[in-house]
This record gives structure tokens, C-alpha cells and sequence, in this order.
């Protein structure tokens, strides 16, 4: 049989001391590209504001199409090639104080001064989206309360399934992937959509199972008889999974670069962030999740034995020993 | 063995039942004629619905507009807007439409195959309250007039409108003779059903003595009378500025009691100037579109294209007591505050029957009155939050890349999976074809809609759906390295890999409930078909395969080694 990785001995978290520098220098720089280009790369849906594709039927010249938009009225227009360059989307800039007749309008306007410009049959309008300001607002709190409630739905449960150690752990570490998967969206420019939304809980779905399965198995390693150090336990682990998280993220890489490469362009925010999701997915179940559960274990110690968690329907929270013995106490 | 049998016939039935729930069938779909009505047709295709960013449609959110007053029960007036809103998008006859409330304020409107933004937006969103206004004839403008001129100068306000105007003003009395006999041109028939005799002669001898108003004010210098009484003209340049005036709360003030202004849909053209009209009428409507019953839309080769209106009972006896009292008075038909049309005058009572004229609209204009009319107003004005329109072309080409995208995805998959575990790796492919029948058939039985993140997280899933198997296969190659046999590593492999695959899983399904809770649009739809893949992949990775292995072990009894 083929194998790749098999038997590894790999001491994976030694180096996480490099591993979380690299990964808050990363974050670190996210946050800068946030405040140079003032916040993130927001789509209408969340400033509000009118965005028309238009599809020409040959190559524009920017600099005219530029003019054209002005010449309407509307110079703050972004204008962006969208895939092919005969496409491009005119995105007027929010309306804030405006009403929403007048947004109504922007988008007639252009599409106006675009068929004039052009000719009729020489310019197709393909999409156009039209967003009042309070839409916008609220999807950005409806996107929040989303992303925290998963989380904390994914605590509970893993604390439930678990241990709440494991569960702190895997929601640390998703809370990481949600901080630098930001920060990669902030440094590639990507503009934030529901999709990309949709991405991010994806990714966030994603990198939660890869821990999960690391956590299980270091679950089951636990029951064995023979004491263990965690940090021993935890880097046997990685190692036996290491052949599973390899393939598996190699075949979802590869149905996430044949997205990348030829879904178009709607959906290549989407593709971009789950690619990167499935670097930070992996790194943070190793690299975040184990010291922090490391790091908890000292704080908080089990007591020694074989009393790690049980798994299953095992109602880990009432058996969770809390021995007199343990100096610190586990509150 | 009796439970391999039971094993085979539940993925056999299951198989049955997502190709019969797949099966192409005949759909009814209404589809549109070139002049803008309806009619139904039936379409065989596989019963998938495809998501507005798919097949191209308008979405569109409308929130109550409270910017010209506060709306006091804001729950309880868009309910009843929803049911208006409801009737007239699908009095369009476009199949498919999905209207919904979503918060306490907010509806939702899907309409799939539409390509006309405005008309759809002006459908859902025109109030719709009809009004029958008698228009004055008292000459209570003209008397006004000074004051409003007063009020123009304090503001500021005429100087600049009759600076706008001031070309126009020199020559606003001279072609107000060729104004008095064009009249009878402009005041083009509309008339109710029984009115239809309007005398133009009495018209032409009451307005005479409205015609010279020219001189002084801001206001009044823009304004000439009109053919009747009650209305005026103004050059259609001034409409904006005129309008902005008349709605200010100081000029509203300066009105004689009991009478509004309201301007009128047409412009006549006189000369080589365009006008526009306005009117003084009776606040008080004689008679509401409350009770009408039944509009529809007709072509007169006299008056163009009209909508005939039908009042119930009670209505029509209150609009013939009402019009009784009015005889030789011109009625004014208001639609959201604007006159339709000329006002005919009453030449006797009228009953149930009426009718609208739309001037030089086209028959799908007066398609789109009559459905309004017919549902009835809005309770409450609602203001567009939201409107996303999507081309069908661009649709197309969404699924087709989305198709390419999954296609090449799936053989990347299929020859990892083959490259890396030979005949088991096949044995998870074969289960792969299942787990895409059986998402595509649960995503048909819920009548979901596919949208592009949908199908993206499709793809997507396609990858992440051999998670299981590759967790599985990787647990039988440890027993098997530990020396066990065949059979009892296959079985140890699933028995061990079960509890991180649902636990994995089953975080992921509540993430993705989530995220269907707080979602919209498209992203509810991308976690529908998230759940429906990750149950879908639980069910064929974990007991299809291990089907599969049962059916070989039965096979190859005995066998002593697994291409794993």
C-alpha cells in the first residue's frame, strides 16, 4: 500500500513558541493593512450604496468608461474589471444620507449614461444591487452574532463531548483562524460579501474538525493505561493523524483550487479564503490548540492517572475530578 | 448475511427514492409574451431549483417608510402590506416568486426571470390609493395666489425658480390664446364610462376666465390656467421646483381650507413648449379605491389605453349619490396624490363602472395599474431597502463554470482517493456517487434552492466528504498493522474512527444551523445544502462502505489481505 508520513516521530509542538510569533506578526500586519486602508474592503451589501456590472461587448477603455461614469455625476464610482475584461463593476458610493429613491436612481443613471455612451446593443447591465444603508448595518450584526454564536454552540458541545479544557482549546484556536483569516482578507483586499461570510464560517467549520479529530484521538491516547505526559500524548497524535490530515486537506484543496480556478469570478473570494482556511485550519490545530490545552493542563491540572476524559455520552463535567490535592484549584 | 440484505436494500431504496425524487418532470412555469402578459407552459427538467444568482431574477427588500410620518403599528401595518404585496407579485404570474416577511419591517420579494428592474420595483412598491377628487371652481388658486407669492419671496424660493424660468416668463402670455384653442386637443378623453359626452363647449366658456393669471409673483408668474377649472399649467422645466414649493408645510398652509394641490401625470404640449398640469381639488375624496372590486386593462382606439374599474355595491351607490351632487363638476382620478390623465367632467350620475386613462402608456402600464388597483393600497408606504438584480445570461454562465469547477473537482477527488487506497479507495468513489445523488435528492424533497455559494459549498463538500472515509481507511491500516485480520481491523477501523467523524460532523451541522438561522439569501442557501451534504456524507462514508466491505468479505471469504 502507498503511504505517506506513516510512522512519523515528529516533535511538532517544540517549536510553537516560532509557530505563534509567525502567526501574530501575521495578524500584526492584517491590522496595519486594516488601518491604512480604514477598515475592510466592505461590499455594498454591507455599506449600502449601488454596484452595476456591466458587460461590454468589446474591451472599454478604462480611462473613458471613467470619464463616462463622472461626466454622470458619480466621481466617486469604483470602477473594477470583474473577471473577463469586458466586464466591469461600477460601484457608486454609499448613500448614507441619501433615500432610497434617489439609490434607485443612481443605478438607472449610470446604466443610462453607460447606453449612451456605448450604444445600446454594445453594453449589457448583468447584475446590478441596490442596498439602502440599514440593510447593511444590520447584516454586519446578524454576521457577528452568527460567527459568536457558533462558537459558543461549538463550546458547549465540545465541552459536553470532551472536556471544557479541549473546548477552550478548539474555540482558541478557531478564534485564531478567524483573526488571521481576517487579516488575510485585510492584506489580499478582498471584499467582504455574504459569500465570503459564508467562507469564513466555513473555514471556521473546517479547522474545527481538524482539531476535533486531533483532539479525539488525543482523547483516546489518554485512556491508555500507561502515564503520559500531555505534551507526549498530544504529539503522538498529530502523528498518527498526520497521514488523515494530509490526504484530507489535499483532496479539499484540490476541489477548492478547480473553485479557485474556474468557478468565475462571483465566487472567487469565497474559493480564496477557504485556500487559505485550509493553511490556518491545519496550523492552529496543532500549533494553537495543543500549547493552549498544554497551557491550560498546567493552570489547571487533572489529576494524575487515568482519569483522562471519557468520551462518549460520558458526562465528562460532574466526573471531572477536582481532587483536594490540585494546588490550584480548578475554581 | 440476512443483515448485509437489509444493508443493500436500504442504500437500493434509498438510491429509488433520489432518482425518482430527481426524476426530470413536467413543471408548470408561466413565461412572458412580448407584449408583457402571461400565459402557462410546462417545462421538462429535473425539479432543482435554481436560486435567483443562478436563473437571473430581482430581489428586492421593502421596509416601511417612515420618513414622511411615523407609522403607528409598524408589526401589524406590514403584515397587512405583505398580503397586499403578495397578491400583486403574484398577480405578475411569474412562477416561483417567494414573498416573505423578514424582522418585524421588513418583506422580502424574489422574483425569478424578471429583467425589469423598475417595473417590478414600481409594482411592489406603489401605494396604490386611489382617490376621486372633484377639482375647484371657485377660483380659490388665483385668490391665493399672492399669498403663496408672499411666501415664495420670504423664502427666497421664487427668485430662483423664475430665474430659472426667466427665459420662459416675457412669453407666457403670448401663447396663451393659441393655449385656449389647442384645449380641446389636450383635454384627450378621459372619461368615465358614461361621460364619455363631455361637453367641450361648456368646458371652453368656464375656463375663460381662468386664463390670466401671468402677472406678478414667483409662483404666479410660472402659472397659467388651464382648460377647466381647478387646473393650471406651467412649463414642465419648473416641475421639480413647483413641486418641492407645493409640498412645503408653509405653502400648504396658504391653501384655502378643504383644498390640495395635485399635480397631473401628462404634459401637453403647446407651441414648442412642453407643460405640465396642476390642480386644486377638494381634499375630501368623494369615493376611495376601497371599493373597488375588479380593474382591468383595455385599448380604446378614442382614449388609448385605459383600466376599467369596477366598485362593488356599496360603492357604487355612494359614488353615484356622490357624483349627483357634482354634475357639470370635473372629477379628478388621484393615484398616489397624482391626477391620471384629464379630469372628465360629470355630465350625470355614475354607477359601479369607471375607467382610468393612461395617456400614451403602453398595455403592459395598464396591466401593472389594474393589478395594483386590484389588490388594493398599501396600508403604510414602503421605501426599497434592497434590490439585487441579476441578468439570466449571467445566471447561465454562473452554473455552467460552477459545473466545470465541480466536474474537475470530482475527478481530482476520485483519482487521489483510487492513487492512494486502490480498491477500497473505490469502493469510497462508488460511495461518493451516492453521496452526490442523495445531497441532490434531499436538496429536491426540501424544495431548496441552489444558489452560486450553494453550489460552491457543494463542490466543496464533495472534498470534505471523503474526510470520513480517508479517517476510516487510515484506522484499518493501523489494525492491520497491529496484525489483525482483515475482517476484524475493517470493523475495529470504523468502530474507532466513529467518534471523532460525529463529532466532527455534528459541530459542523451546528455551525451551519447557525449560520441558516442568521442568514439570508444566498447564504441560507449554501447552508442548506451544507446540512444536507454533511448528512448526506455521515450516511454513505460510515454505512454505505462499510456495506461495501461486508459484500467483498462475503465475496473473497477469507481473504487474508485488503488493497487498502
Amino acid at each position: 500500500m502507498l503511504r505517506i508520513l506513516h510512522g512519523t516521530k515528529y516533535d511538532f509542538i517544540k517549536p510553537w513558541r516560532i509557530a505563534i510569533g509567525v502567526t501574530v506578526a501575521f495578524i500584526a500586519l492584517g491590522m496595519v493593512f486594516l488601518g491604512v486602508h480604514h477598515g475592510l474592503n466592505r461590499s455594498i451589501e454591507f455599506t449600502g450604496g449601488t454596484l452595476v456590472q456591466a458587460e461590454f461587448a468589446k474591451k472599454p477603455d478604462v480611462g473613458e468608461l471613467r470619464s463616462t461614469i463622472d461626466a454622470a455625476g458619480f466621481q466617486g464610482a469604483e470602477i473594477q474589471q470583474f473577471g473577463s475584461d469586458t466586464s466591469y463593476t461600477i460601484r457608486a458610493a454609499g448613500h448614507a444620507t441619501a433615500g432610497v429613491g434617489k439609490v434607485e436612481n443612481t443605478a438607472t443613471q449610470i446604466q443610462a449614461a453607460l447606453e449612451q455612451k456605448y450604444g445600446k446593443s454594445n453594453v449589457h447591465i448583468a447584475r446590478t444591487e441596490i442596498v439602502g444603508p440599514r440593510v447593511g448595518d444590520e447584516l454586519s450584526r446578524n454576521a457577528i452574532i452568527a460567527i459568536v454564536i457558533s462558537l459558543g454552540v461549538t463550546l458547549l458541545y465540545l465541552a459536553f463531548r470532551f472536556e471544557w479544557r479541549f473546548g477552550v482549546a478548539a474555540v482558541i484556536a478557531t478564534a485564531h483562524d478567524l483573526l488571521s483569516t481576517l487579516a488575510f482578507l485585510a492584506i489580499m483586499r478582498l471584499e467582504v460579501s455574504l459569500t465570503v461570510v459564508a467562507a469564513l464560517l466555513t473555514v471556521i467549520g473546517y479547522s474545527l474538525n481538524d482539531t476535533i479529530i486531533i483532539f479525539d484521538r488525543v482523547r483516546e491516547n489518554l485512556k491508555k493505561a500507561r502515564p503520559e505526559p500531555l505534551y507526549d500524548v498530544l504529539n503522538r497524535s498529530i502523528n498518527e493523524t498526520l497521514p488523515r490530515s494530509i490526504l484530507t486537506h489535499v483532496t479539499v484543496a484540490a476541489a477548492t483550487l478547480s473553485l479557485l480556478l474556474f468557478a468565475g469570478e462571483v465566487i472567487r473570494p469565497f474559493s480564496w479564503i477557504m485556500l487559505f482556511g485550509i493553511v490556518t485550519g491545519t496550523f492552529s490545530s496543532i500549533y494553537i490548540a495543543g500549547p493552549v490545552l498544554l497551557w491550560i493542563e498546567r493552570r489547571w491540572p487533572r489529576t494524575q492517572g487515568k482519569e483522562g476524559p471519557r468520551p462518549g455520552t460520558s458526562k465528562s463535567a460532574p466526573a471531572r475530578p477536582t481532587s483536594p490535592r490540585t494546588p490550584v484549584g480548578a475554581r | 448475511m440476512s443483515n448485509l440484505k437489509w444493508r443493500l436494500a436500504l442504500i437500493g431504496v434509498l438510491v429509488l427514492a433520489s432518482v425518482w425524487a430527481l426524476y426530470p418532470r413536467n413543471v408548470k412555469v408561466r413565461q412572458r409574451r412580448a407584449d408583457g402578459t402571461f400565459f402557462d407552459t410546462t417545462s421538462y427538467r429535473v425539479p432543482l431549483r435554481k436560486g435567483l444568482d443562478l436563473q437571473g431574477g430581482m430581489h428586492l427588500a421593502l421596509e416601511v417608510d417612515d420618513s414622511k410620518g411615523v407609522v403607528a403599528n409598524k408589526a401589524e401595518a406590514i403584515d397587512r402590506a405583505l398580503k397586499v404585496v403578495r397578491t400583486r407579485i403574484e398577480g405578475l404570474g411569474v412562477s416561483e416568486t417567494v414573498i416573505q416577511k423578514a424582522g418585524n419591517d421588513r418583506i422580502l420579494v424574489d422574483i425569478p426571470g424578471i429583467d425589469d428592474r423598475e417595473r417590478a420595483i414600481k409594482i411592489a412598491q406603489d401605494q396604490a390609493f386611489l382617490e376621486f377628487q372633484i377639482t375647484d371652481k371657485t377660483g380659490a388658486f388665483e385668490k391665493a395666489l399672492p399669498r403663496l407669492d408672499g411666501i415664495a419671496r420670504e423664502k427666497g424660493f421664487g427668485g430662483q425658480v423664475a430665474s430659472a424660468a426667466g427665459a420662459t416668463t416675457p412669453s407666457a402670455s403670448a401663447p396663451l390664446g393659441g393655449l385656449l384653442t389647442t384645449g380641446t386637443d389636450t383635454a384627450k378623453g378621459a372619461a368615465t364610462a358614461k361621460s364619455d359626452t363631455t361637453k367641450k363647449n361648456s368646458v371652453q366658456a368656464e375656463k375663460a376666465d381662468t386664463a390670466t393669471l401671468g402677472a406678478g409673483g414667483p409662483i404666479s408668474k410660472l402659472i397659467l390656467g388651464g382648460q377647466m377649472p381647478g387646473q393650471f399649467l406651467f412649463e414642465r422645466a419648473n416641475y421639480d421646483a413647483l413641486k418641492l414649493f407645493f409640498e412645503s408645510p408653509a405653502a400648504t398652509a396658504a391653501l384655502p381650507p378643504g383644498k390640495v394641490v395635485r399635480f397631473g401625470s401628462d404634459s401637453t404640449v403647446i407651441g414648442n413648449k412642453t407643460y405640465r398640469s396642476l390642480y386644486l381639488v377638494d381634499e375630501r375624496p368623494i369615493i376611495t379605491g376601497e371599493y373597488l372590486t375588479d380593474a382591468k386593462p383595455n385599448q380604446s382606439p378614442i382614449e388609448g389605453t385605459i383600466v376599467e374599474f369596477t366598485l362593488n355595491n356599496e360603492g357604487g351607490r355612494r359614488f353615484q349619490r356622490e357624483t349627483a351632487k357634482h354634475v357639470r363638476d370635473y372629477m379628478a382620478i388621484v393615484l398616489d396624490k397624482v391626477v391620471m390623465g384629464a379630469p372628465p367632467v360629470i355630465n350625470s350620475a355614475i354607477g359601479t363602472r369607471g375607467q382610468i386613462t393612461m395617456g400614451g402608456k403602453d398595455l403592459q402600464a395598464a396591466q401593472d395599474l389594474a393589478l395594483v388597483l386590484k389588490a388594493g393600497a398599501l396600508p403604510v408606504p414602503l421605501r426599497v431597502a434592497e434590490v439585487r438584480n441579476i441578468g439570466p445570461s449571467l445566471g447561465r454562465d454562473s452554473i455552467n463554470k460552477a459545473l466545470t469547477a465541480g466536474a474537475i473537482a470530482i475527478v481530482l477527488v476520485v483519482v487521489i482517493m483510487l492513487g492512494y487506497y486502490r480498491f477500497s479507495g473505490l469502493l469510497a468513489v462508488g460511495a461518493l456517487a451516492l453521496y452526490v445523488l442523495y445531497t441532490l435528492a434531499v436538496l429536491a424533497g426540501f424544495d431548496a434552492v441552489l444558489t452560486l455559494p450553494g453550489l460552491a459549498g457543494f463542490v466543496l463538500s464533495i472534498g470534505i466528504a471523503v474526510d470520513a472515509n480517508v479517517l476510516i481507511f487510515e484506522r484499518i491500516r493501523e489494525e492491520l498493522d497491529r496484525g489483525k485480520t482483515v475482517r476484524t481491523a475493517i470493523d475495529e477501523g470504523f468502530r474507532h474512527a466513529m467518534s471523532a467523524i460525529i463529532d466532527s460532523n455534528v459541530s459542523t451541522i451546528l455551525t451551519a444551523m447557525v449560520l441558516y438561522q442568521f442568514g439570508t439569501g444566498p447564504v441560507k442557501g449554501f447552508a442548506v445544502t451544507l446540512i444536507a451534504g454533511i448528512v448526506a456524507s455521515m450516511f454513505t462514508s460510515i454505512f454505505v462502505v462499510r456495506t461495501f466491505f461486508l459484500l467483498w468479505l462475503n465475496r473473497s471469504r477469507g481473504a487474508q489481505t485488503l488493497s487498502i
